[in-house]
């Protein structure tokens, strides 16, 4: 990673006032956005959107035939390129033979993604930005930091200061006072120009017309008061029928500000009249800008079906501490990520695409259904096939393959304390174990692992009265609960064994994959899933259950993904077979319970406590309500933290690749933790224990953290 | 009847939850009374700066236009660029209302409709109790977007949380929104006169011919 690239993150993570005002937000934003859809179904609307917006990209160039037959019928002249420049010449000519001297624009992301204000600054021509933000940012010489509110990175301080140097001097930090100062100052500008341009939310074919959404009243006036107003609308503002803007502005306005409904909402069909009586010119530029290249690759498809709500930033746990301009460039967080790659360059995206812990918040959130974290990834694997494999990464990936060799190393480094960290070639490792960090304690790597005390364990299986016959689960491990809780793995099979299932550890069982998948190194994840299968067996058991959600993911998912993109389809039947079989822990537990198979002991002293919502288990697997009801059940009494489903900031690799954010990112999980009082946190996934507990740990802390697993096994029958 | 006042009520709720000041009245002679004391209070006289435009209401006769000026000297029902970026209220007809998001909506393609709500500060809006609809897609169906050439919907005062999310009112367009729900009011065009564009489209059309 690049120093300045390290250090913009440092400089983000230091300026107080980033970390304050976005995390204050973040938190304000889910709750309102919560009460926003509030009697709305959520999930259906959103399928709806996704609908009519993936339709719309499968067909970009017949709906703009579309649009522009019927706009031009009406009076609109259209102008339609691929060309990002182009778009700049059509505007800045239009503008020279009108002669225009000055311009207003509403806000316009398709605008900044050309620079076109540079453009036609360059030439003379005087241009203000009006919505409030996008001014303050303007006057200030910066870049939108948030594509809904673009000068959120700024104090109040700060917006008066730069009036003062800007426009007028003496300009104080009241919020009101500033709000008043830039309605007065850009009154006179509204009146004068003689171009406004404005982008636009939706461009609707069938009737040729334009959705333009605000809430400060600036495109209003933009639209009405110049003579001549140009919309630069990118191809995927298309829908085909007018009906359908319904289910769009349903979800925008309460997935971006948690409003009903904007302020002001326009539907632009025609030129109408202008203040002297003749008729406006009105010019819509449709611009594809790779657009329709995005639209046909089978992956990126998706990316299209943004509204560019923002809701994605709002949530994700590395915007709300770096802000936006860490990203670079005119779109921000992981969306803006993904945007960026194909409006700009693949490699420009090189580096960002790294910020994303791939925790998943975005995409629960996401009105245009787009699963953001895995079109990141999908930019991480394109990034390492166009660059290769670094020797040294794949050196260190037959290191982790090879589970003997892998637990030697690792002990090695354990007991040494710190020999390897400074190495580049463990670096590339899923060193997390071994890693020394500031900010959190370390598991000391067992001395045998679960591979070896599993043989050790005398099972006792007590085949259950309602079981139809006698059932075997193999045990998947995963590195950490195989190298460093042993005692975990002990606990799986314990109660296992009570509910009547026998459990084998098939000893070819290796790395699930997910550190390579996760450094876009395909290949060897493809190499994991093959050999994993082959050692799992998974026509002989009954059930394959592993401990560690990232793992039951890579299972019962991934496998399946890294085949088919890496071309083993040969393999795909015998990947699917294994992922009927595989189910996550607390899911089998909880059937075997509803099944009366396992029963809870008697009289369990009750006990309060907190649960921790590992990413995997909730947002991939959907089980995040399992452990918490079997806790319950069991007789103890839960008291949910804060944003108990917000990451903690491990990520794999990730706290070791950046721990500059994985430490803050885990700081305040501990926060809420804290702030829950009780004695205990469970965990579904040992990552987020091997983070929160040595975290703790760190602080001193007296609260205990478990795998829900082994509380399970204390309380069975 | 109940039906009605249900839906009157969630609209009012509604729109006031953003800023919206609403005001329900029988009849019209009683909503100008209304409209006039507001005006009154807001100090409208025929001065500079003080005055307010009136855009065409379906609804307004030109004998209601003649006694409002009395009443209140100061109102222009004359609406240009100038007179309406002098002005401190605008006053407008709204064509449907959306109990659901406490919107009003209006089609918009004659410029002093805009005028009159975008430049002063206090903009009015009446509004028929009977065009309230229930929400977006009962509107949608509702108007032929191929007849419209600028809808404009209107949800509360003018907004911005620029600085530091604080929420301020009144930026670029009204900083107060003052709903009139009329029972008994001349229901507005429902199928709009054609456009000045869609004339000079459909010459051209007849031209190309
Ligand atoms: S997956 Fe998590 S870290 Fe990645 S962009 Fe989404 S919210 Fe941010
Ligand atoms: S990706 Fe989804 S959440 Fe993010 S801006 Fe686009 S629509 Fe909104």
């Amino acid at each position: 990673m690049n120093a300045e690239f390290k250090q913009s993150i440092l400089d983000a993570l230091n300026n107080p006032n980033l970390a304050g005002a976005l995390g204050r937000f973040s938190e304000a934003y889910r709750t309102s956005r919560a009460k926003a859809y509030q009697g709305i179904d959520f999930e259906s609307l959103r399928t709806e959107i996704a609908a009519v917006k993936s339709d719309a990209a499968g067909r970009f160039e017949e709906l703009a035939d579309m649009f522009q037959r019927n706009a031009e019928a009406r009076g609109t002249k259209v102008f339609r390129t691929s060309d990002p420049h182009a778009v700049n010449q059509y505007i800045l000519k239009l503008a020279m033979d009108r002669g225009v001297t000055s311009i207003v624009k509403s806000k316009s992301m398709a605008s900044e993604e050309i620079h076109l204000n540079a453009h036609l600054e360059a030439a003379g021509i005087e241009v203000s930005e009006t919505d409030l933000g996008e001014w303050i940012i303007q006057l200030a010489g910066q870049r939108p930091s948030h594509m809904v509110m673009p000068a959120i990175h700024m104090t109040k301080e700060e917006v008066a200061d730069t009036f003062s140097d800007k426009v007028e001097d003496g300009q104080q930090p009241d919020i009101p006072q500033l709000v008043k100062f830039a309605r007065n100052k850009l009154r006179p500008k509204f009146l004068a120009a003689e171009m406004g341009i404005t982008g636009a939310n939706i461009a609707v074919a069938e009737t040729g017309s334009i959705v333009i959404i605000t809430n400060e009243g600036n495109a209003r006036l933009v639209t009405t008061l110049p003579k001549i107003h140009v919309a630069i609308v990118g191809l995927e503002k298309l829908i085909e029928r007018f009906k359908d803007i319904a289910p769009i502005l349903t979800a925008l306005p309460r997935s971006a500000t948690a409003q009903l409904l904007t302020s002001y909402v326009s539907i632009i069909g025609a030129p109408v009249p202008n203040t002297d009586g003749s008729p406006k010119e009105l010019h819509i530029i449709l611009m594809d800008n790779r657009r329709n290249e995005m639209s046909r690759d089978p992956r990126f498809k998706q990316a299209l079906q943004c509204i560019r709500c923002a809701s994605c930033l709002n949530v994700c746990p590395v915007f709300s501490l770096v802000g936006g301009h860490v990203f670079g460039k005119v779109y921000t967080g992981g969306i803006g990520t993904i945007l960026t790659a194909w409006f700009d360059a693949l490699k420009q995206s090189d580096e960002i695409q790294s910020l994303c812990i791939q925790c998943g918040a975005c995409k629960d959130v996401c009105p245009g259904k787009i699963d953001i974290p895995d079109l990141v990834l999908e930019l991480r694997r394109r990034l390492a096939v166009e660059q290769g494999q670094p020797l040294v990464q794949k050196a260190a990936f037959s290191i982790v393959n090879n589970r003997r060799a892998f637990h030697t190393v690792l002990r090695a480094a354990s007991i040494a304390q710190k020999p390897f960290a400074k190495d580049g070639f463990i670096r590339h490792l899923p060193m997390f174990l071994t890693e020394m960090t500031e900010f959190r304690s370390l598991p000391s790597i067992a001395s045998h692992p679960f591979r070896d005390v599993f043989k050790k364990i005398k099972q006792e299986v007590r085949p259950h009265a309602t079981q139809p016959k006698p059932e075997k689960a193999a045990f998947f491990a995963g590195c950490l609960l195989d190298f460093a809780y042993p005692e975990m793995g002990e606990a799986v099979v314990q109660v296992l064994n009570k509910a009547g299932i026998e459990v084998v550890f098939p000893e070819g069982q290796t790395c699930c994959g997910a550190p390579a998948r996760y450094s876009g190194a395909y290949e060897v994840a493809s190499q994991n899933a093959l050999d994993n299968i082959r050692a799992l067996r998974a026509d002989e058991v009954t059930y394959v259950v592993s401990a560690c959600p990232t793992c039951t993911v890579g299972l019962q998912h991934d496998f399946v993904a890294n085949l088919e993109s890496t071309g083993h389809t040969d393999a795909l039947p015998a990947a699917r077979a294994l992922a009927e079989k595989v189910v996550d822990f607390s899911t089998l537990v909880n059937s075997l319970v509803e099944q009366g198979r396992l029963k809870f002991k008697d009289g369990i002293a009750p006990q309060r406590f907190t649960y921790h919502d590992s990413c995997h288990l909730k947002r991939t697997l959907r089980a995040e309500q399992t452990p918490r009801k079997l806790m319950q059940q069991a007789g103890y009494e839960l008291v949910e933290m804060q944003q108990a489903d917000m990451c903690c900031g491990m990520g794999g690799s990730y706290t070791l690749k950046l721990p500059e954010l994985s430490a803050p990112i885990l700081e305040r999980k501990l926060v809420h933790i804290e702030q829950a009082g009780v004695p205990l946190v469970l965990i579904d996934c040992p990552g987020c224990v091997m983070q929160i507990r040595g975290g703790l740990d760190k602080r001193g802390s007296t609260i205990k953290v478990e795998l829900t697993a082994q509380r399970l096994a204390e309380n069975f029958q | 009847m109940t039906a009605i006042t249900a839906t009157f009520e969630d609209f009012k709720l509604r729109a006031e939850a953003v800023g919206a000041q609403v005001e329900k009245v029988p009849n019209k002679s009683a909503a100008l009374d209304f409209i006039a004391g507001v005006l009154l209070r807001e100090g409208i006289a025929d001065a500079p700066g003080a005055r307010a435009v009136w855009a065409h209401c379906p609804a307004i006769s030109s004998a209601d236009r003649e006694q409002l000026t009395a009443r209140v000297p100061g109102i222009q029902f004359d609406v240009t660029r100038d007179n309406a970026a002098q002005a401190i209220a605008g006053i407008s007809q709204m064509d449907w209302a959306l109990a659901d998001t406490g919107t009003v909506v209006q089609i918009a393609d004659t410029v002093d409709q805009r005028l009159v709500s975008t430049l002063p500060a206090l903009h009015i809006a009446l509004v028929s109790t009977a065009s309230i609809l229930p929400n977006l897609p009962a509107l949608l169906s509702r108007v032929d977007p191929r007849k419209t050439g600028y809808l404009a919907f209107i949800t509360g005062p003018s907004r911005t949380a620029d600085i530091e999310r604080v929420l301020t009112i009144g930026v670029h367009g009204p900083a107060r929104l003052v709903i009139v729900m009329v029972d008994e009011l001349p229901s507005n065009k429902i199928a709009p006169e054609k456009t000045t564009s869609d004339k000079i489209a459909s010459e051209k059309m007849a031209v190309s011919q």
